[in-house]
């Protein structure tokens, strides 16, 4: 099913004894029992539930909101609306924990006048019990009057097009020029040009947005929330009005995250009806109120003009991207720039034109999803690839050959990434994974499809990312792990374990990470931007080393050796060829605790910090590093009917140096299923604004009767920036995967379908439409 | 007010008693009563991040009035093992890294007994089949798949139904 692929001729003569083994989880057993309490099982003595009232236009004036009926039912506690809370606004901007400034991007917390998207929040309610606040809900009368509007980009970016942002719709927009396009067109012996369209899609994790807040003896308010990020206690504090110190966000284990929790979700409304009403208050979205309360996945139109030689060598590339932002700014503005980066893929283009806007509309406002932008930029430029493969009548694989970047080459921002470009080794592996190809039969035809990528792990430079760990060892040689990362699934804080006990020579049953509490953990960032791993492993192994050389030092002394000589495994302390000096680490700890050696350490890492792009040729260093990758599929696709059908998903993926493997290919198959519901069946669908698929009966992802069995290939090049080499895997394992779906639809059926999701209704319009012509 | 009443409901062998309204839902009546390792997912029967076992039959809790459930056989995911003594299936969930956010484990370990309940030596389709009512976002299922068939063997080996 599954297996590790090395090239012994990179590899570092390293012999690892817990990083790299498929070890259980710190996480599993909690979960599996169900012990582990989530941020929506805690409750409180004296607590209040809350309800959130939306708007049911996209587009409207608010011109009546009467709460007083719903002030007067017996067990409402509170009811806030916009005129209670003074003009106040929440940052909607990227959140940064180390000083770069906001863009002025806030959004009102509650309607005044202007109604902009479907949804947005007219009043919070607090009630003694659920029912009552549904109740009181009911109770509040509202008039609405509808505005004319504007659902599409293109139309927004009209003249004369209703405004939703500033005085021409346009959020941000983004270039990169480099070289010279029109010398490596004209060279050129063919040009293919096509545009590719993406949908809405929604993020779909099952623990709905819940958080629990509380003012404490400090006058603090506490919030214990399901969040990627627990450090947007600095706008929730902001938002209410008070000191960064006056807020504590407390994290949970998070029932999935994918970018969907990474803006604020729950936390400002919690916050002011705790402080208003001086009692613990409840806040947990129902399935509708999700699928309504967050933002999505920016569909983009994306034209791609291809400039090749006949053997299939890019000698330029025009790219026009289109991002439909929504009603609000959120992340759109960096959403586009990873997609301008992305923009040529894994390819060398020395002559490259890339121009990205972000618009607004008065749609559901679009934010971070794994893969933000960059994933995006693949399902066209991959689309674009075989197109172009086709129209040469060149092999598919042969086509990217013959333009995949190579280590140490430039990317399409200039900047060389510092580790192994491994995306011809990836791809050769995930096509062959294919095996013999399965026959047609009737009117199911068969066919193949396959994607390559390169996605950035860690943060954009120009934000100065840091992260914070502290590692400590207990009296009883047990070891302590504390970091603000917030565990959204991934394993995040059990890979902080694995490496904090690789370095420290002791086992993985014997260290407890405590995590996610903005007050009491040291500040690790966002776990966002497939970046906790490389930024917080680093700090944990840095911490670790700290510590262990602190304990090598006196253990040296103990044994009459150098430090160097020392190694510790296994909890127990020794010199290095001398099985004869050792001792438990346990004793050693002890020594040091009666000496007034202190027995842990506080460590920083700090990411490349760089400066933004070049504004006008989009020049420079964007993240520090990229991951890069392959995915292949077979399908079936019933010409009668439309249904496609995955029948093989293949992956390969350099990861830098695996730390936990079983978790590693967790994250490659949730990709993998992620993306394929992306290319066949998830769609957020508006009518005016309006969400017509509010739940999981409208909103199709894929199901275990439609997922094939995913095989992972795993290749470490141990070249990454990451702890032990690492790279990183978490968006990475999605971006190339409907792309490869949507080729390998094409190649069963000989047309290809331009608009994702790639359902059976546009599968038979282009069957009939190819018929036609 | 709706009319109230008190119920006795058969939790995990233990007996518990509420005071509900009619259209308490048994998600609802389960987390009132403490049972916080029952998960609302969506309200609509769609997800299956509540199922409990009811006389040992799969059901979505939140599809099931509560009143509905008084003097049948509830079972949540905590009554069928704990942490010193896991049940086969939580172990190879917990082993196989099939949890990853795990939100839909303790819905997805419920049918998986189910499952396993009916067919002790699982086919690949018995096991997508019996999943088809549980949706997981974060695992792609392969590990899930992996799990159930390799606790099943581990139940058939130490004979005998757990």
């Amino acid at each position: 099913m599954t297996h590790t692929d090395m090239d012994p001729g990179t590899l570092a003569n390293v012999q690892f004894r817990q990083v790299g083994k498929p070890l259980t989880r710190t996480d599993a057993p909690g979960k599996v029992t169900g012990r582990t309490p989530y941020a929506g099982d805690y409750v409180m003595p004296n607590m209040l539930h809350m309800r959130v009232l939306r708007a049911n236009i996209a587009s409207a004036r608010l011109t009546r909101l009467d709460v007083s009926k719903a002030r007067a039912l017996t067990g409402v506690a509170c009811v806030l609306t916009a005129d209670d809370l003074a003009d106040r606004t929440a940052a909607t901007d990227i959140p940064g924990q180390t000083g770069q400034k906001r863009l002025d991007t806030d959004q009102p917390i509650l309607v005044k006048d202007r109604v902009r998207y479907f949804g947005e929040p007219l009043a919070l309610i607090a009630a003694e019990t659920r029912d009552i606040a549904d109740h009181a809900a009911e109770l509040i009368e509202f008039a609405l009057e509808p505005i004319p509007g504007v659902y599409d980009t293109l139309e927004a970016l009209k003249p004369g097009a209703p405004l939703v942002y500033g005085s021409d719709n346009i959020v941000a927009e983004r270039k990169i020029k480099k070289g010279d396009v029109e010398a490596g067109f004209a060279r050129a012996d063919l040009i293919v040009e096509n545009t590719y369209r993406t949908p809405f899609q929604e993020h779909a994790f099952l623990e709905p947005e819940v958080g629990l807040a509380w003012v404490d003896e400090n006058d603090v308010v506490n919030i214990r929330v399901s969040t990627q990020v627990i450090e947007h206690f600095r706008p929730i504090a902001d938002a209410l009005g008070v000191p960064h110190n006056k807020v504590r966000v407390r994290g949970a284990l998070v029932g999935g995250g994918f970018g969907g929790k990474e803006d604020l979700t729950v936390e400002v409304y919690l916050a002011l009806l705790a402080k208003q009403t001086g009692r613990p208050v409840r806040l947990e979205y129902s399935r509708e109120d999700s699928f309504v309360g967050h933002g999505k996945r920016h569909p983009f139109i994306l034209t791609y003009r291809t400039g090749v030689t006949k053997d299939g060598k890019i000698t330029a590339l025009d790219v026009q991207m289109i991002a439909d932002a929504g009603a609000y700014v959120f992340l759109s503005p960096y959403v586009i720039l990873y997609a301008l980066v992305a923009a040529p893929g894994p390819y060398r283009v020395d002559n490259l034109n890339v121009f990205a806007r972000a618009v607004a509309t008065n749609n559901m406002y679009t934010s971070a999803f794994r893969g933000f932008g960059a994933l995006q930029a693949c399902a066209a430029y991959e689309q674009q690839m075989d197109e172009i493969a086709n129209t040469l009548g060149i092999d598919r694989l042969e086509v990217r050959r013959r333009n995949f970047l190579k280590t140490g080459e430039p990317m399409s921002t200039g900047f060389v990434p510092p580790s192994a470009i491994w995306t011809e080794q990836c791809a050769e592996k995930a096509w062959a994974g294919l095996g013999e190809p399965t026959p047609a039969e009737g009117p199911i035809r068969t066919g193949r499809g396959l994607a390559c990528y390169q996605q950035s792990y860690g943060r954009l430079t120009f934000l100065h990312d840091t992260s914070e760990a502290w590692v400590g060892v207990e009296m009883d040689g047990t070891v302590v792990v504390r970091s603000g990362v917030t565990d959204i699934g991934a394993g995040q804080i059990s890979a902080l374990g694995q490496i904090a006990v690789e370095v420290l020579g002791v086992t993985l049953d014997n260290v407890v990470i405590y995590n996610s509490d903005s007050a009491v953990t040291p500040l690790a960032g966002t776990t966002t931007a497939t970046r906790a791993l490389y930024m917080t492993g680093n700090a944990a192994k840095q911490a670790a080393e700290g510590l262990r050389a602190r304990l090598a030092e006196r253990a040296a002394q103990e044994f009459g050796v150098t430090p160097d000589e020392i190694d510790m495994a296994f909890n127990e302390v020794f010199v290095i060829d001398n099985p004869e000096k050792t001792m438990p680490l346990v004793d050693l700890v002890r020594t040091c605790a009666s000496e007034g050696i202190h027995r842990s350490e506080l460590a920083i890492f700090r990411a490349p910090f760089g400066d933004f792009l070049d504004p006008e040729t989009g020049q420079g260093q964007a993240h520090p590093d990229y991951a890069y990758g392959a995915h292949a599929v077979e399908v079936s696709v019933d010409v009668e009917t439309g249904e496609v059908e995955v029948l093989k998903s293949v992956a390969a993926h350099d990861v830098g140096q695996c730390i936990n493997p079983a978790a590693v290919e967790g994250q490659i198959q949730g990709g993998a299923q992620n993306g394929q519901g992306y290319a066949l069946s998830e769609e957020m669908l508006y009518e005016e604004g309006r969400l017509i698929t509010p739940s999981f009966s409208e909103y199709l992802m894929p199901t275990a009767m439609d997922m094939p069995n995913v095989e992972c290939i795993i290749l470490e090049s141990r070249s990454g920036v990451g702890p032990f080499g690492a790279k990183g895997i978490g968006e990475p394992a999605m971006t190339a995967v409907a792309p490869a779906i949507a080729n390998a639809v094409a190649d069963a059926i000989g047309v290809r379908v331009f608009e994702m999701p790639i359902t059976p209704e546009r599968v038979v319009t282009a069957l009939q439409q190819r018929d036609a012509s | 007010m709706p009319e109230t009443r008190t119920i006795t409901l058969r939790i995990n062998g233990r007996e518990e008693e509420g005071r509900f309204p009619a259209h308490r839902t048994l998600l609802e009546a389960l987390r009132h009563l403490g049972h916080m390792e029952v998960k609302c997912g969506c309200e609509k029967g769609d997800c299956g991040a509540c199922a409990v076992l009811l006389d040992g039959m799969a059901v979505d809790s939140c599809l099931t009035l509560a009143w509905m459930a008084a003097g049948k056989e509830i079972t949540t995911v905590s009554g069928l093992g704990d942490l010193d003594a896991p049940h086969p299936l939580q172990k190879a969930f917990a082993d196989g890294g099939a949890a990853q956010c795990g939100y839909c484990i303790p819905g997805i370990i419920i049918a998986a007994k189910a499952i396993i309940d009916e067919h002790p030596e699982p086919s690949e389709d018995d096991i997508r089949l019996g999943l088809s009512g549980n949706l997981c976002r974060c695992t792609g299922y392969t590990k899930i798949f992996e799990a159930i068939a390799d606790a099943a063997d581990d139940m058939r080996a130490e004979g005998g139904a757990p």
